[in-house]
């Protein structure tokens, strides 16, 4: 599990942080509320989980409070089995 | 208690009675007077007794929350005039604001109207490109920002000369300062008590907002400092903001109402107004109006959505009995959101309609004139508006035919031109006429109901985004070869974009190449222009001269007649 915590975490920070930025980001910063990745910026999110994780999240799944921070995400990829084998 | 009576007579007495004059009159302005939107907004609302008085109640990501009074305001704006002149920054002269939701942004642009330089306030979420364009174009002296966008400004430094400083408004200098910057910290700076205000006229240029269109660069609607008596009135008739209201307008000041609604109207009127600029969630949002009590409410159609999808159980968690009058402006208001908010809030959403270009609102529902969910309302009183004809822009006088919504010229708002684009602006008037490119019809009660752009702009959340400006940059992109964008309906953004796309030699359609597209044009543009899908595709319908033929691809997601195709070169 931490290592899907870091991909993200890694993919926000390469995606939606400008290279000067030396914003501190960990697992629960909110993203959302917090303007790192605003509503339209989160479709771009939306589709990096599910071709790294071979997911289909259903609009009604994908709001912004579910997207708030890592572990949020997380939380919510656990509802597709994602993490949990093993 | 607010009085319960709204500051606008009934439509049809107003109609007849109204008259910018009035106005004036309540800003005791005189044709010839000196009118500068800065001083109007806070050294004047001091003189008139209120400098004690709460004029922004700000709250931040983490729920921090700072107040300033109309004195504090009037002094923090008089500290930005004077640093700028102290930069030698003339009148005239472009100064941009790329920030988020911050103090120093609302305060920023009254201050620059205060020294009579030219406000050109951009949205922080653009990304490199959007930005070079807009900046190069006005070839701005100045830019305020944050040390989270900066980068953005450093990157394409070299290609505009004519950007002589980068204020950093949080700069805690840890990093060293690169060329052209310089560190202002608003709250710490050293006060200036008395400023000479800029002696600006009427026509005296004011602020600068980019509008997109569906073909060329982004273009510069150039406001002048008269734009206050529409702004004024517009604001205490259609807002129906009272001296203890508690005022929240949920627009960036990157964008026209941000501006126009979110810092000159209700300041002018020395009304309290709240800022958050922590990023939505329906939670988060109810919050905010149960904390600071906000009583009136301007907002968009695409967050009203986004709150009914969240239902109203989150709603019913919070006492919003505060809230007394609610507005919505950005793109038609569904008769469904009107009666949800019915339902939800106890209130209808207020539907207003207008463009970065007219500068105030031109069609209304107004506080006490029955609502007709889905229409767009009647037209300001003092302004002429009616249908043209598609071709001839002859008005039309059936009811019920759709034509383009036309307004004679004249209201003190109206833009006077766009920057370095004359030619742009000239276009805008055909027979007398200033044309709206929005296409709408009118009912036997003189209500509009709008039916769509008559251009191929998109307007997503309440934002145009011109369909060349993102082509254009999807060309930039090594596997793509051609492309045609369009908007796709949206239940909550009312459009999103959607890219056609065929690709080089080469490269194959996939799942991470689809993203890494939307990620390139999200930096090189903003969110908003990012494809929110794309379509792989052989080819793309063209006339026999080579032109992509975009009303095809649309007409197709729309579901709509595709229409004449004889120019059509290949099938479809």
């Amino acid at each position: 599990m931490a290592d899907i915590k870091d991909a993200i975490l890694d993919y926000v920070k390469e995606e939606y942080l400008e290279e000067d930025d030396d914003m501190e980001i960990t697992y629960d910063t909110p993203l959302i509320t917090g303007g790192i990745v605003d509503s339209f910026s989160m479709v771009s999110l939306k589709v990096f989980l599910e071709n790294t994780y071979n997911v289909q999240i259903p609009d009604s799944k994908a709001t912004p409070e579910a997207f708030d921070s890592v572990n949020k995400i997380v939380e919510l990829l656990k509802e597709f089995n994602v993490g949990q084998e093993g | 208690m607010t009085d319960k009576l709204p500051n606008m007579k009934p439509y049809e007495e107003e109609v007849k009675e109204f008259s910018w004059d009035l106005s004036k009159e309540e800003l005791n302005y005189k044709d010839g007077d000196t009118i500068n939107i800065g001083e109007y907004c806070t050294d004047r609302i001091c003189k008139l007794g209120k400098a004690d008085k709460t004029a922004l109640i700000w709250e931040g990501h983490s729920a921090e929350v700072k107040r300033y009074t109309f004195d504090d305001m009037r002094v923090l704006t008089n500290t930005i005039a004077k640093f700028l002149q102290d930069l030698k920054i003339n009148a005239g002269d472009r100064v941009c604001l790329f920030m988020d939701k911050v103090p120093e942004l609302y305060f920023g642009v009254l201050g620059i109207l205060k020294m009579g330089g030219i406000a050109q306030p951009l949205f922080s979420a653009f990304g490199g490109e959007s930005l070079l364009t807009r900046l190069d174009d006005a070839q701005t002296s100045a830019i305020f920002t944050q040390k989270k966008h900066v980068a953005k400004v450093r990157k394409i430094l070299n290609d505009l000369p004519s950007l002589k400083h980068i204020i950093i408004v949080d700069d805690d200098g840890s990093k060293p300062l690169r060329e052209r910057e310089i560190a202002f910290n608003m709250e710490k700076a050293e006060k200036v008590e008395n400023f000479d205000v800029y002696p600006s006229k009427a026509e005296t240029p004011s602020i600068l907002h980019y509008t997109s269109g569906t073909t060329g660069k982004p273009k510069g609607a150039q406001h002048v400092h008269y734009s206050l008596i529409s702004q004024y009135i517009t604001t205490k008739y259609v807002l129906d903001l009272k001296d203890d209201d508690i005022y929240w307008c949920t627009a960036d000041p990157g964008w026209v109402t941000g501006t126009s609604y979110g810092i000159i109207g209700p300041w002018a009127n020395g009304v309290t107004q709240c800022v958050s600029d922590s990023g939505f969630t329906a939670e988060n949002w109810y919050k905010f109006i149960e904390k600071h009590k906000i009583t009136v409410w301007y907002s968009a159609p695409t967050a009203i959505r986004a709150l009914m999808k969240d239902g109203t159980e989150t709603v019913k968690k919070h006492d919003l009995s505060s809230l007394r009058h609610l507005c919505s402006v950005g793109e038609p208001l569904n008769a469904e959101a009107v009666i949800w908010s019915e339902e939800a809030f106890g209130l209808p959403f207020h539907d207003t309609y207008w463009q970065t270009e007219t500068g105030s609102m031109v069609i209304n529902n107004y506080p006490g004139m029955k609502i007709k969910p889905g229409s767009m309302g009647k037209p300001f009183p003092g302004m002429t508006a009616t249908i043209v004809d598609l071709k001839t822009y002859e008005p039309l006088d059936k009811q019920g035919t759709v034509g383009m919504i036309a307004l004679k010229p004249g209201w003190p708002a109206m833009m006077r031109t766009y920057w370095n684009n004359k030619k742009a602006y000239d276009s805008k008037f055909v027979n007398g006429w200033y044309l709206s490119g929005d296409r709408s019809s009118i009912d036997e009660d003189g209500y509009y109901w709008f039916v769509g752009r008559d251009d191929d702009v998109i307007n997503t959340a309440g934002h145009l985004v011109g369909p060349f400006e993102i082509e254009s940059a999807l060309l930039e992109h090594n596997a793509i070869a051609e492309s045609a964008v369009v908007g796709k309906p949206d239940p909550v953004n009312m459009e999103v974009v959607k890219a056609f796309i065929a690709l080089n030699p080469g490269y194959e359609p996939s799942k991470m190449l689809e993203l890494e597209i939307m990620n390139f044009v999200r930096k090189k543009l903003s969110a908003l222009a990012m494809p929110q899908e794309i379509e792989f595709v052989d080819s793309l319908p063209k006339t026999r001269s080579g032109k992509i033929m975009r009303r095809v691809l649309r007409a197709k997601e729309w579901g709509e007649e595709i229409g004449d195709i004889s120019t059509l070169e290949n099938d479809l």
